[in-house]
C-alpha cells in the first residue's frame, strides 16, 4: 500500500485549534497549525479517538451517502451484527432484516452469517498454526493497521483471514450476480457499517487485493430511517436471516474469539488497552495463549463512532437476542473456502521513523534527545504537538521549529526586551 | 557527527509496576531509529529480562545502553547479593527465585538463558556480596 487515506474529514469552520485531539491520538498523528487540527495521513489508523473527543464536532466521519443506492440496478445491504444491538425490545433480526428490505435495498447478507464461516476456518487455521500461536484476530481494520506500522514483529501472528464484512461482500455479490443475472458493476454491495476504519480499509484493503464493498453507509444515518419500516415489518416479517449466536456475538468483545470454541484467548477492548496487550505480546509474554481477540472500540463494534446505543447497553441487547438461537446457522459447504484467506502480503511500513540509515537515525535521535532537555517537559500542547517529544521529533523532521514552544518563545522575548531596555538606558545615559 | 548515542536508566527495587520500563524504552527508540523489527526483538527481550533479574533478585541497579551504527550494547549493574555459581545459573529452569515472585509467574529459570540467546555476546562478572554486572551486545546489521 503506498497510498495512504484517512476516513476522518476536518470541518474547519468548527475546529477551535484545542488540544483535546491531539492529546487522545493513540499514535500521535494529529498537530495543530495555523489555529486547525491536521493529520498525518500515514501516521492514522482510523480508530475513531479524535471524532469522539472533539467538543465542537469538526471531526467527522467519512461515509458513503444513502444517495449512493440509486448508482445501482440491484442493491444488497450487509448489516454488521453490531446494528442489531442498537434496538430496543428487538426479538426477531428478522425484523431488521425485512425493514432494510423495505427501506429500498433489493436484498440483504447478514455479515454475521459470514462471520460464522470466519470462525468455522478460523478454528481450523489456529489447531494446524501451533506455529503461529498466539494468533490475532485480523476483523478490525484499525488494529491490523496498527500492527502494520508499530508491531511489525506481529505481522506474521496475523490471522490470514478476510474480515466478515470482506467475505460477505464476496458471497452476496456472487449470489445477486447469479441470482439477477446482472453484470457485477451494475450490483452495489453496501455495507451498514459501526465504523469509518472499513471506508478506508475499503480503499486501500490490507491483506486482500481489492474489497468487495462497494460503498460504506453510517449505522447512525440508517437507524432513524429504519424504524418506521420496522414498525411496518412486524406483522410480515421474512425469514432471512442466516446467522446464529455465533455470528451475532461478533457484534462485542469476546464474540469472535468465543466462536472458536476454546478457553485459551484473551479478548481486549479500546484503543488504548489493545496497544497495551500488543506490546506485551510483541516481547513474549503471552506465549501462553491460542488467540489474541483485539477491538480498537470499547466493547468491540458496538463502540465504533457511527453507532448510535451505548456500547455497554447495546452488548447486553445483543445477548438477549441471541439467547434462544441455535449456536451457527452458516457453514462451510466445501472444506476450503479460498476466497477467505489473504491474497496479499502485508508488509511492515516504518512510517515512523526518523532516519533512513543507523547514522541518520543516530544524529536524529541525539538532536530530539537534546531538544527535549530544553523543553520544559509540561506536555502542555500550545505548540500544537502532544508531547514536548513528539515537538522535537517534528523539529527534527523538519516540520517544525523550536520557538513553536511558548515556553521558549517567551524566555527568548524576555531576552530581547531585556536587552532593548539595556540599549535604552545606554542611550538615555549618552544623551545626558 | 555522532556516532553513538547513550541511555541511562535507574531500575527502582521491588517495583514490579515499574519493571520492564527501561527496555520498553529502549524498544520505541529503536523502532524510532528504523533499526530491523528481528533486532529491535532480541534487544526487547534480552533487556527485559535483564531488568526483572535486577528487580526480582538485587533491589534495582542501572542500566547503560549505547547505540552506534554497528551494534547495540547494554550494561546492567547492580549491588545485589551476587550469583554463586555463573554456569548452573546459566541452565534453562534453574531459578533462585523465591516462592512469592514465582506466584507472579516470574523466577522460571529463563532469564540468563533467554538473554544469551537474544544477544550475540554475554559477559557476566559476579561477586558474591558485591554484585554483578551483565554485558551484552546485540549487532545491528
Amino acid at each position: 500500500m503506498s497510498e495512504f487515506f484517512t476516513s476522518v474529514h476536518l470541518k474547519e469552520e468548527l475546529c477551535m485549534g484545542c488540544i483535546n485531539c491531539i492529546k487522545r491520538c493513540p499514535t500521535q498523528a494529529i498537530r495543530v497549525r495555523n489555529g486547525k487540527a491536521v493529520i498525518t495521513k500515514e501516521f492514522c489508523i482510523d480508530c475513531g479517538e479524535c471524532i469522539r473527543i472533539c467538543p465542537h464536532h469538526a471531526k467527522e466521519a467519512i461515509y458513503d451517502s444513502l444517495e449512493i443506492m440509486k448508482q445501482y440496478e440491484y442493491t444488497v445491504a450487509l448489516p454488521a451484527p453490531s446494528l442489531y444491538g442498537q434496538f430496543n425490545h428487538l426479538d426477531d433480526v428478522n425484523i431488521v432484516l425485512t425493514a432494510l428490505k423495505k427501506m429500498g435495498f433489493d436484498d440483504v447478507y447478514e455479515v454475521s452469517g459470514a462471520a460464522e464461516l470466519v470462525s468455522e476456518i478460523s478454528r481450523s487455521y489456529v489447531e494446524n498454526h501451533k506455529d503461529k500461536w498466539p494468533v490475532i484476530s485480523t476483523a478490525c481494520p484499525t488494529v491490523v493497521r496498527l500492527i502494520q506500522v508499530r508491531f511489525p514483529n506481529l505481522i506474521e501472528h496475523l490471522l490470514p483471514l478476510s474480515a466478515p464484512v470482506d467475505l460477505a461482500a464476496f458471497l452476496a455479490s456472487r449470489a445477486a450476480m447469479k441470482k439477477t443475472g446482472l453484470p457485477r458493476e451494475k450490483i452495489g454491495i453496501l455495507f451498514i457499517s459501526p465504523c469509518p476504519a472499513k471506508v478506508t480499509a475499503v480503499k486501500s484493503p490490507i491483506g486482500i487485493d481489492h474489497s468487495e464493498i462497494d460503498g460504506v453507509l453510517a449505522m447512525k444515518e440508517i437507524y432513524p430511517k429504519l424504524l418506521p419500516f420496522m414498525k411496518d415489518s412486524i406483522d410480515q416479517v421474512e425469514n432471512l436471516s442466516i446467522s446464529g449466536r455465533i455470528g451475532i456475538s461478533w457484534g462485542a468483545t469476546g464474540g469472535e474469539a468465543g466462536g472458536l470454541l476454546s478457553e485459551s484467548y484473551l479478548a481486549a477492548d479500546g484503543i488504548e488497552n489493545v496497544i497495551r496487550v500488543l506490546e506485551d505480546l510483541e516481547d513474549s509474554k503471552l506465549d501462553q495463549l491460542e488467540f489474541i481477540e483485539l477491538n480498537a472500540c470499547a466493547g468491540g463494534c458496538v463502540g465504533g463512532v457511527l453507532t448510535v446505543e451505548n456500547p455497554y447497553a447495546a452488548k447486553v441487547k445483543l445477548k438477549r437476542l441471541r439467547k434462544y438461537l441455535p449456536v451457527a446457522c452458516s457453514h462451510l459447504e466445501n472444506e476450503i473456502l479460498e476466497e477467505a484467506f489473504w491474497n496479499h502480503e502485508v508488509r511492515y511500513e516504518p512510517v515512523f521513523k526518523i532516519g533512513n540509515t543507523m547514522r541518520e537515525s543516530i544524529e536524529n535521535l541525539t538532536r530530539v534527545e537534546s531538544l527535549c532537555k530544553k523543553f520544559p517537559k509540561l506536555d502542555c500542547g500550545s505548540c500544537g504537538a502532544p508531547t514536548c517529544k513528539a515537538l522535537a521529533e517534528d523539529i527534527v523532521r523538519g516540520v517544525a521549529k523550536e520557538e513553536d514552544c511558548i515556553h521558549i518563545l517567551r524566555e527568548y522575548i524576555h531576552k530581547l526586551s531585556d536587552e532593548l531596555s539595556r540599549l535604552d538606558t545606554k542611550r538615555d545615559n549618552t544623551s545626558r | 557527527m555522532n556516532d553513538k548515542i547513550t541511555m541511562h536508566y535507574m531500575v527502582p527495587a521491588d517495583d514490579f509496576t515499574r519493571a520492564g520500563e527501561a527496555s520498553s524504552s529502549v524498544k520505541s527508540k529503536l523502532k524510532l531509529m528504523g533499526v530491523k523489527p528481528e533486532i529491535v526483538r532480541k534487544v526487547a527481550i534480552a533487556m527485559y529480562e535483564g531488568e526483572i533479574n535486577m528487580v526480582i533478585h538485587a533491589a534495582g541497579g542501572t542500566i547503560d545502553v549505547t547505540i552506534t551504527p554497528e551494534e547495540i550494547a547494554i550494561i546492567l549493574k547492580d549491588h545485589g547479593p551476587g550469583i554463586e555459581d555463573i554456569d548452573q545459573a546459566m541452565q534453562a529452569g534453574f531459578s533462585t527465585a523465591p516462592d512469592n515472585i514465582r506466584d507472579l509467574g516470574f523466577g522460571a529459570g529463563m532469564g540468563l538463558p533467554n538473554m544469551k540467546k537474544y544477544t550475540d555476546e554475554l559477559l557476566i562478572e559476579s561477586e558474591l556480596g558485591v554484585g554483578t554486572t551483565v554485558k551484552m551486545k546485540v549487532k545491528v546489521v
